[in-house]
């Protein structure tokens, strides 16, 4: 079946198959991809899409990285996965 | 591609959202199709109700839209009733109680915790007394706002009352403009105070002269959301009274036409007006949306404009002020603009007991009580309930306010309402005021939408994140020197991130340094405008004092910032028409 997708709240939530899943102000763990920093600590302000890659959920987040201040829209990052009992967010590390 | 709101609007929007909203409230929450909540929700704003956030599902808040801000006679206590009896949640407020009021910075009444299954009983309730929550949420024309004392004030050129109404009356519930892209806010203006605030609307009137006549500025394009803060812009149009709603049918029009449906994010009119310029929308408003010749812009009074103008006269309607007709208004200072209940009901009987009933909502969250006489004046200035909603208020607690956050708001990164409300006593225990300080604008909003108007302030605080040894905590921007007036100015963001427990200190250490380095009565914004961008950072830094901050946790997290167990697993939600929980399997 189809996985739902929306951004919801003005884009302060990302929700999965009508359940809001992550939202904005979530600091996030993030390597490499962000910006100079090993590893950025990205405070999520927005979203600015969401997509799906069979069963795991993608999102680019906008919003800064606590380390060096740099802000701007991250790439694809991994929201979590779809599974037989629901949805599963990822934790840790980001990538 | 249409967005999935436009898709939603397409399929039901405006009036008929009400049937539906009726079936649900007959048939109880656990009837919405769970892939339908969304579509539903989005309809629902039309009518003023708004589902509250993740953790608090089958809840709503409730906006009522009220014109200008007037509350006639009997509307307020009906307004209590209403909370009392329907806005009461699983938890009390440790600051407000189990039911409470919060008058909002756009002259609207909002109540929270409200169940659907209420909804027909509390919509009866207030068309009786001619209350509405009709389009008080939604995309299409919002609460009208004003003067809040249009039609009692001794500054007044034109009173913007009856033009205020006609525009409710023309458009409200009006099917041709009930789906608009965005929502669309209204500003009218006929005092020489500039306290309609129209710089900051979608289409705002102000009052100017041509050959000899009293009539309108028409300005087009302002508003505050998402960091792209605008003024409303000068489109050189001015009109006589009796064609305000004509000219504010073609604005409409235009925006029904040319804003952009594809992207929410760039729909308001303030992005139009971006792209053509201002001579563009007049030009296309001639050619296409009026059939009279457009006059150029009349001679407006904004350089007389004292309302948040960052000078040392009134920049509110706090106090005890005369009316044209002899009788006095008297403006109350409500902190972060909530009140219990219980203090609603009051300030229902004080204004039956010495005005004529009526009551006002300001712009900046506090309330007016009109048409008292000279007579009764001193029986109503010793009223017990002006002890904690005082007439003369200290600088700190009249400049203080507050949006919603993450109490209820699903948008919002921090709590603010009970935040600000421990920030505006800490300052007024610990921090001197400045000499000559009677109003210091102290505005809190909980994300970018900007619901408390921070960057009109003299101190603009914006929710945000940080870490702080080692953990996530709720943190502010602090943006600095905002105010309106003839020379409107959005503040500068100056401290970015700070923790939240460091924001009293910050002010602190920043109105001292004000004390010391200002130039002879040089105001706060003033200063604040003199400094170079460097300087401005060098003003102060933000510091850990014995101001004690309770919610610098994820409350966004928590089903209810206050409950004991504010786990998200803990929440009550969704509950029935009685309040019990339904469970998810069901
Ligand atoms: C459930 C709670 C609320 C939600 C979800 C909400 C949502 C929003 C959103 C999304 C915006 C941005 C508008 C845009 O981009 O066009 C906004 C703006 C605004 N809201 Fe709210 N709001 C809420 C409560 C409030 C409250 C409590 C107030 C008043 C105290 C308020 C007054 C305003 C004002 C004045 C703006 C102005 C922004 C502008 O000028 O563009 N809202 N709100
Ligand atoms: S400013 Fe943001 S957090 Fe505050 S009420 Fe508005 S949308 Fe919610
Ligand atoms: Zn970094």
């Amino acid at each position: 079946m189809a996985t739902r997708l929306r951004l919801l709240d003005d884009a302060a939530w990302v929700s999965v198959n009508d359940e809001r899943a992550v939202g904005t102000s979530e600091v996030w763990p993030v390597a490499e991809s962000f910006c100079s920093c090993s590893l950025a600590w990205l405070v999520v302000e927005a979203f600015v899409d969401v997509g799906a890659d069979g069963r795991r959920v993608e999102a680019r987040p906008h919003g800064h990285c606590l380390n060096c201040g740099e802000s701007g829209t991250a790439p694809w990052l991994p929201v979590g996965k779809v599974t037989d009992d629901g949805f599963e967010l990822v934790e840790g590390v980001r990538r | 591609m249409p967005t999935d709101v436009e898709r939603w609007k397409d399929e039901v929007y405006g009036n008929e959202i009400r049937e539906h909203l009726f079936r649900f409230a007959e048939e109880g929450w656990d009837a919405i199709p769970e892939e339908e909540e969304d579509a539903w929700f989005e309809r629902f704003k039309w009518w003023g109700l708004y589902h509250q956030r993740k953790g608090q599902e089958s809840y709503f808040m409730m906006r009522i839209g009220t014109p200008n801000g007037v509350l006639e006679p009997g509307q307020l206590r009906t307004v209590a009733e209403v909370a009392d009896e329907y806005a009461r949640g699983p938890v009390d407020n440790p600051e407000f109680g189990a039911a409470y009021c919060d008058w909002t910075t756009r002259q609207s009444i909002q109540l929270h915790w409200i169940k659907l299954e209420d909804v027909p009983d509390i919509f009866e309730k207030l068309e009786e007394n001619d209350l509405t929550t009709q389009q008080a949420c939604g995309d299409s024309w919002r609460n009208i706002v004003g003067c809040p004392v249009a039609g009692k004030d001794t500054h007044e050129h034109i009173d913007a009352w009856p033009v205020a109404e006609e525009l409710h009356e023309t458009f409200k519930g009006n099917d041709a403009y009930s789906n608009l892209p965005r929502k669309w806010k209204v500003s009218v203006t006929g005092c020489d105070q500039g306290c309609g605030q129209g710089d900051i609307n979608d289409l705002a009137f102000e009052p100017a002269e041509k050959h000899g006549e009293l009539g309108f500025n028409v300005r087009v394009g302002g508003g505050l959301s998402r960091k792209e803060p605008r003024l409303a812009r000068d489109v050189d149009i001015w009109v006589p009274e009796e064609k305000a709603t004509d000219i504010a049918a073609a604005v409409t029009e235009l925006f029904n036409d040319h804003g952009d449906r594809d992207n929410r994010y760039n729909a308001r009119i303030k992005f139009l007006v971006d792209e053509w310029g201002a001579d563009k929308v007049r030009r296309v408003l001639q050619e296409d949306y009026t059939d009279w010749d457009l006059e150029s812009a009349g001679d407006d009074l904004r350089d007389q404009y004292t309302y948040n103008a960052g000078g040392h006269e009134h920049g509110d309607h706090v106090g005890v002020h005369e009316q044209p007709d002899g009788n006095y208004y008297v403006g109350l200072n409500v902190l972060v603009g909530r009140q219990g209940v219980e203090d609603v009901y009051e300030l229902a009987d004080l204004a039956d007991e010495y005005g004529s009933g009526e009551v006002r909502l300001t712009q900046r969250q506090n309330v007016i009580v009109t048409d008292i006489p000279e007579e009764d004046l001193d029986d109503f200035l010793a009223a017990d309930l002006l002890e904690d909603y005082s007439p003369d208020p200290h600088p700190f607690m009249r400049g203080s306010i507050a949006c919603t956050g993450t109490e209820f708001c699903s948008l919002s990164i921090v709590e603010t309402k009970n935040r600000q409300v421990r920030y505006a006593r800490w300052l007024k225990e610990n921090v001197d005021v400045p000499d000559g300080v009677t109003d210091f604008h102290i505005h809190l909003s909980g994300c970018t939408a900007s619901c408390a108007q921070p960057q009109i302030a003299d101190i603009s605080l914006r929710g945000m994140k940080t870490r702080k040894d080692g953990e996530p905590v709720e943190a502010l921007d602090v943006g600095l020197g905002g105010g309106l007036g003839e020379n409107p100015h959005f503040a500068e963001w100056v401290e970015m991130r700070v923790p939240a427990d460091e924001v009293p200190g910050y002010i602190q250490n920043l109105l001292a340094t004000y004390e010391d380095e200002r130039q002879n009565d040089e105001t706060f914004r003033d200063f604040i405008q003199r400094q170079e961008e460097d300087a401005l950072q060098e003003l102060a830094d933000p510091e850990e004092t014995d101001y004690d901050d309770p919610y610098m946790h994820n409350t966004k997290m928590t089903w209810y910032p206050y409950a004991d167990d504010d786990d998200m697993d803990a929440s009550p939600a969704p509950t029935n028409g009685e309040g019990e929980p339904i469970s998810a399997d069901d």
